[in-house]
């Protein structure tokens, strides 16, 4: 693997491979008191987020220092892109200046695999850590490292994936991923919030949640994204919440085994009632905690092997 | 490992036996029960439980992918022999190695540190073939990451020699002298349906 931009286009055995090696580095670091392999020891890691982020930046910070590797994190507001240099100036720098491997999040879409484009003589690599309305392929990753281990596994599961689909990477990702390892996935979301052309997705789309939520083995809620909503994609947050939150009357009909993601932030009381995100059948801590394992493995497989 | 295709096939001679590697295995399986003392008044010198004082038996574990299997047999033989169960599990050493960027990524193998851990314990690195050593420099890095053991043995299923490392095995099933060119496989029941070392090459 050379860069990490989308999980369309992701074959089935390279998912497959990453989400083992997150395994295997998951349980060979369970219950160990040193929490760092030397495997990416001399190798530069640089983080570059031009949009706001927690868990996704630490996530990767954290994966790459437990692998030994050198990370660096370059924010828009503090760096050189504050007095006008371009996107593709500070890529270059970046990559003059010895990282091996370009962590980029980016509010325009798109913006990664631009820089794939002028990195092409270069060996750095670059993954995608979030890019406008397009992709986030490592939440996908972690989303379906989450549903292997509480599910057992992935082919035949139909999950639902909720709310805010237009403005959402997660859910693209997570489409093409899940598709790609055989899942079955619906998309429940009022009209106005579901993407043009969603018909050629390999999904099903539902505008009512009560009614599927008996058939499914697991619910991703999505976070309504008011920051890239200009105008009414709906009546009120409260009307939205009523139709498409999920609260413990909705939790109580899922089936036994199902369990509830979110990938975070969480608007509590909005997309998912606290009760919900604080129950046993929530899989969110999870989310987070295999999400640094996933991360280690995407580094491993761009980094640890002979330069291609 | 299967032999590139489309070359002629070289020359393949059997090295051991079905019969022979279960012999080697149970000789192996005495001698560690001579070595750590298993059958001993105190029951073993394979490091003691702190808070008793209790003798502990040695704990072995297998680096994957056929010396996890091995180890397994031992563990087996040994309680067969001397009545101690044995703790046996897998270390994986792909992510110490110092060769990862010289081949493309490979794949992570099954890490499996028995429960009571190896602090204080006796850790028996388990084989199949000791040849540059390498390997076993790896496993040394991995295990001081999972702990502190008491002592470090290694037994290995075949020696072919030629280390790069001073590195030598204390339970060695056959010593073989090999070229560098030639090329040895173990074959166990549990990985390739049957038991058996081969010797390839010129």
């Amino acid at each position: 693997m050379r860069h990490l931009l989308t999980t369309d286009g992701l074959g089935r055995d390279e998912a497959t491979a990453v989400l083992e090696t997150a395994d295997e580095l998951k349980r060979t670091l369970l219950g160990r008191e040193v929490r760092k392999l030397p495997t990416l020891r001399g190798r530069t890691v640089v983080t570059m987020f031009y949009e706001n982020s927690t868990r996704t930046r630490v996530s990767f910070e954290l994966a790459g220092k437990w692998m030994s590797a050198d990370v660096v994190n370059v924010s828009a507001g503090g760096s050189s892109v504050g007095k006008g240099e371009s996107l593709r100036d500070t890529t270059l720098t970046l990559s003059a200046a010895g990282a091996d491997c370009v962590i980029v999040r980016h509010p325009a879409s798109g913006a990664p695999h631009r820089l794939s484009g002028w990195l092409t003589d270069t060996r750095t690599s670059v993954v995608n850590a979030g890019d406008g309305m397009h992709e986030h392929p490592t939440q996908a990753l972690l989303d379906a490292a989450t549903l292997r281990e509480r599910l057992g596994g992935i082919e035949g599961r139909r999950i639902a994936i909720v709310g805010d689909v237009l403005h959402s990477r997660v859910a693209r990702s997570n489409v093409h991923l899940l598709a790609t390892l055989g899942a079955e996935v619906v998309l429940v979301a009022p009209p106005t919030l579901l993407p043009y052309g969603v018909e050629q997705w390999p999904v099903t789309t539902a505008f009512d949640l009560d009614s599927q939520l008996p058939g499914v083995d697991a619910v991703m809620m999505l976070r309504v994204q008011a920051e890239r909503m200009q105008g009414g994609f709906f009546p009120s947050a409260r009307e939205y919440s009523i139709a498409y939150g999920l609260n413990e009357k909705r939790l109580a009909m899922l089936p036994e085994h199902a369990v509830v993601l979110h990938p975070g932030p969480m608007l509590r009381g909005m997309e998912i009632a606290s009760p919900v995100a604080d129950s046993p059948r929530a899989a969110i801590t999870d989310q987070v905690s295999n999400g640094v394992h996933v991360r280690m493995a995407v580094l491993y497989h761009l980094l640890a092997g002979e330069e291609l | 490992m299967a032999p590139p295709r489309g070359a002629a096939a070289p020359a393949e001679r059997e090295l051991l036996s079905a019969g022979d590697v279960a012999r080697t295995i149970a000789r192996m399986a005495h001698q560690v029960i001579e070595k750590t003392a298993l059958d001993g008044p105190t029951g073993g010198a394979g490091g003691t439980d702190g808070g008793t004082g209790t003798p502990l038996p040695p704990v072995l574990l297998g680096i994957p992918t056929r010396g996890t299997p091995l180890a397994r047999r031992l563990a087996t033989r040994i309680e067969e022999f001397s009545g101690v169960a044995v703790p046996a599990g897998a270390l994986d050493v792909t992510l110490y190695r110092d060769d990862l960027r010289r081949k493309p990524t490979r794949p992570l193998e099954e890490t499996d540190v028995p429960a009571g851990g190896i602090d204080d314990r006796v850790v028996i690195l388990v084989d199949d073939v000791l040849f540059s050593g390498r390997t076993v420099r790896s496993a040394l890095d991995a295990l001081s990451d999972h702990g502190r053991p008491r002592a470090v043995q290694l037994a290995a299923l075949v020696d072919r020699g030629h280390r790069d490392l001073p590195i030598r095995a204390d339970y060695v099933g056959k010593n073989v002298p090999t070229s560098r060119t030639e090329e040895v496989s173990v074959l166990l029941a549990e990985t390739d349906d049957r038991d058996a070392v081969l010797i390839r090459g010129q």
